[in-house]
């Protein structure tokens, strides 16, 4: 096939070849040639209303899918307003191809309208980015993107393409190859660290699996599961990498980390060999690391070596693909299963017990109350209605730390929300992406009243499209976790957390055309969840709980694990 | 102790300011920086030296080498290397102290590739140290101006250079589903 077509139509035939069914975008005038040849190409592109939420709903898209997501800006404002989007994809490890037009080429540099050096700016934010000046380019680097955005560790590859680019005639052939000498992936992981890790799981006491969201991005999870019954070994999951041990496995125990429960917590600070795989120590897990996980070994895995030894030193490194790896340990390990079953299920038996202590002593139990709706409440009744199957794309804040706490998740991608960049107005806008992913699922958006507030104009994106999402907010009347932090660690000297005026939630869903409700007794909680479910149409609930409710456990920052504030300070008896 | 990287990279757009930026973000100051191509012309040798955290070196080594344009980045600091650096000097001097300049010229074994009424210019390549002597001397003779190229570096030990071969793409043609009509119905 060799015919003459536009920079646009290659770009479109490119995105068709890697198998983009749907994009997210917002046009403007340098895109204008792109938008032109989309009239008339089946390329299905959702307009959304701000180019952030473009993005965050191609993370969504991806998070539910797996798959590249991918979005479009114009250049100038466009393009600076997917930064936080791409900043929070490369956080997260989340694939997503970014589009961006750019001034004419000739123009570049010169202060042309609406230009920005987007290839300067999008530097830090991507895992690699492009600016084609060549038409002839064009195919092989919309590939290379996609093939960046996708392999190793996955993140964010932003095209800049100038007008000209877009406008220009060529012939097209279809790209043979790509070569990118520099990228090095390296997926197998060594033999021979693979073996010795084997065993030394078979021969710690004490060992802990602690995993994160590269479970989810490898597929790992069934292979996951295998390594943890195997060695019957305790499991904690990171805030990503929730799902990638169902909730309801019995070696599930919970997340650890600064909301993390006691027992996640105590776990990792008495395992005698933390079994880490696609996750970074970061310090939200951690606290302290000089007090992390003391008496532990570490088995590291991971697709990216710059992660090893990062914060934490690793005394047994493997880098390679979760899934890849956990193939052949968990070959490993059953090959060496006879030799040590017997002896190590009886240290295990101890380790268990301890573990089960932990659990019962300081157990993660929503509070709920019959006066007042608890967020914590809130969480109980959507995980009654998910049973562990539905999609839920949180927001930022408190109500994101008992969602992960108290919302259980049966597989990966189920749980989808900004850990790493933790960014405000994610929930919604992901959760459009989840729901074009996956238009037969529940999806929930459960999202704060300021992070609500943030991604506001997509309620419109919500409508057009028909999607059935059910949008929860959980309205505590502030910037909860902001307040939470005032009040425990700055005196309660309360400055610019209260959220005044939120809209009448009837009238706002009204003004938009679908059905909105406000919620305020905790006897009709669940009926209004209920309800919210069973319309096959977008449905808004404004839950006002509790205001002053903190997340505990949790511990201060810079604080060692071990050393949770386990709930509220108990009202000391006056003699 | 400063850090001294060599790299090899890609001769493409941007991939200077990648490379800078893995040290930028931490707040790194560069002390010296050098680029030219290779033999092969797609390709350029590059030479930092940088103060880093001793404990954050290795770690400094693989985030260079994660940057797509980096086919190689090695830490000289500890390893068999030879290490040069260029100097260009003018010295104004008196007509007077003009032997003198040229006899210390010899000792460091600079040389001059300029000469007017006014005085010389020199040139002198050698160590770094070396190289600081020679402006310290100099500067006796009269009012100089110097010139450097920073730190060029080449590692004494052979490098395996490992690197990804290309990637087939036209076999992967998933893009049927659109031609279908399934979408945007
Ligand atoms: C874009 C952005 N701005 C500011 C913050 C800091 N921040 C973290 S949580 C939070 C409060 C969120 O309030 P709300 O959405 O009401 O959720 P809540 O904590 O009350 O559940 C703020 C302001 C952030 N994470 N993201
Ligand atoms: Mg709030």
């Amino acid at each position: 096939m060799s015919n003459l077509m536009s920079g646009s139509q290659i770009l479109l035939e490119c995105l068709v070849r890697e198998g983009v069914e749907c994009v997210f975008g917002y046009p403007g005038g340098v895109m204008l040639p792109l938008y032109d040849a989309m009239y008339e190409h089946p390329m299905r592109h959702v307009l959304v209303r701000h180019e952030e939420n473009a993005c965050f709903a191609a993370s969504g898209y991806s998070m539910a899918t797996g798959k590249v997501g991918v979005c479009m800006a114009t250049s100038g404002p466009g393009a600076t307003n997917l930064t936080t989007g791409l900043v929070n994809a490369l956080m997260d490890s989340t694939p997503v191809v970014a589009i961006t037009g750019q001034v004419p080429t000739r123009l570049i540099g010169s202060d042309a309208f609406q230009e920005a050096d987007t290839f300067g700016i999008t530097r830090s934010c991507t895992k690699h980015n492009f600016l084609v000046k060549t038409l002839a380019d064009l195919p092989r680097v919309i590939h290379e993107a996609f093939y960046l955005a996708a392999t190793g560790r996955p993140g964010p590859v932003l095209v800049d393409l100038p007008k000209d680019i877009l406008q220009g005639q060529t012939h097209y052939a279809p790209v043979s190859s790509i070569h990118l000498p520099g990228y090095k992936v390296y997926a197998d992981g060594h033999a021979g660290q693979i073996r010795r890790a084997a065993q030394m799981m078979w021969e710690a006491q004490r060992p802990l699996v602690y995993a994160g969201g590269g479970i989810v991005s490898s597929n790992a999870h069934n292979e996951l599961r295998r390594l943890v019954e195997l060695l019957d070994t305790p499991a904690v999951c990171t805030l990503m990498g929730l799902g990638g041990l169902p909730s309801s496995h019995p070696n599930f125990v919970s997340m650890p980390g600064m909301h993390g429960s006691y027992a996640a917590n105590m776990g990792l600070t008495h395992s005698d060999l933390l079994i880490a795989v696609g996750t970074r120590f970061d310090d939200r897990v951690t606290g302290r690391l000089s007090a992390f996980a003391p008496h532990a070994k570490v088995v590291h895995v991971d697709i990216d070596p710059s992660e090893i030894g990062k914060n934490r030193v690793a005394d047994l490194p493997i880098v390679g693909d979760a899934k890849r790896v956990l193939v052949r340990l968990v070959k490993a390990l059953e090959e060496l299963s006879p030799q040590y079953s017997s002896r190590s299920a009886e240290a295990r038996r101890d380790w268990w017990r301890q573990i089960r202590d932990w659990q019962t002593e300081h157990p993660l139990t929503p509070e709920i109350s019959t006066s007042e709706i608890k967020p914590q409440h809130v969480m109980k009744e959507v995980d009654r209605i998910s049973g562990g199957n539905a999609i839920v794309c949180a927001d930022v804040g408190q109500h994101q730390m008992w969602a992960a706490q108290f919302i259980r998740f049966n597989g990966p991608r189920l749980w989808i929300n900004s850990g790493g960049l933790g960014s405000m107005g994610f929930g919604l806008p992901a959760a459009i992406g989840a729901q074009f992913a996956c238009p037969n699922k529940l999806v929930f958006a459960l999202v704060g009243d300021g992070g609500f507030q943030m991604a506001l104009p997509e309620l419109s994106t919500v409508v057009t499209n028909g999607l059935p999402i059910k949008i929860v907010v959980v309205n505590n009347g502030y910037l909860g976790m902001v307040r939470q932090w005032q009040e425990l660690f700055y005196n309660n000297r309360l400055c610019a957390v209260t959220l005044d005026s939120f809209p009448d939630a009837e009238k706002l869903a009204g003004a938009y055309g679908f059905t909105g409700r406000t919620v305020e007794s905790p006897a009709d909680l669940q009926s209004a969840l209920e309800e919210a479910v069973a319309e096959p149409a977008p449905y808004l609930l404004n839950i006002k709980v509790c205001p002053d409710e903190n997340v505990y456990p949790m511990v201060p920052a810079g604080g060692a694990i071990s050393e949770m504030i386990l709930g509220p300070p108990q009202p000391v008896a006056v003699s | 102790m400063l850090q001294i990287i060599s790299l090899l990279v890609e001769n493409k757009p941007g991939a200077l300011m990648r490379i800078t930026g893995v040290l930028t973000a931490r707040g790194y100051n560069i002390e010296s920086l050098t680029v030219a191509r290779t033999l092969d012309p797609e390709l350029s040798r590059m030479t930092i030296a940088v103060d880093v955290d001793p404990t954050l070196r290795q770690q400094v080594i693989k985030q260079m080498n994660k940057l797509i344009n980096v086919l190689q980045a090695i830490d000289l600091t500890e390893n068999a290397a030879v290490a040069r650096e260029m100097l260009l000097m003018r010295v104004r001097a008196p007509l007077e102290a003009r032997p003198a300049i040229l006899k210390e010229a010899e000792i460091f074994g600079a040389r001059v590739v300029d000469s007017s009424v006014d005085g010389f210019a020199v040139e002198a390549t050698g160590e770094p140290e070396k190289l600081d002597e020679f402006v310290d001397v100099m500067r006796a003779y009269g009012d100089i101006e110097v010139t450097r190229s920073g730190m060029v570096a080449v590692c004494l030990e052979p490098r395996k250079l490992r690197l990804s071969a290309p990637i087939p793409k036209l076999d992967n043609y998933v893009g049927d589903h659109l031609a279908k009509g399934v979408l945007n119905a």
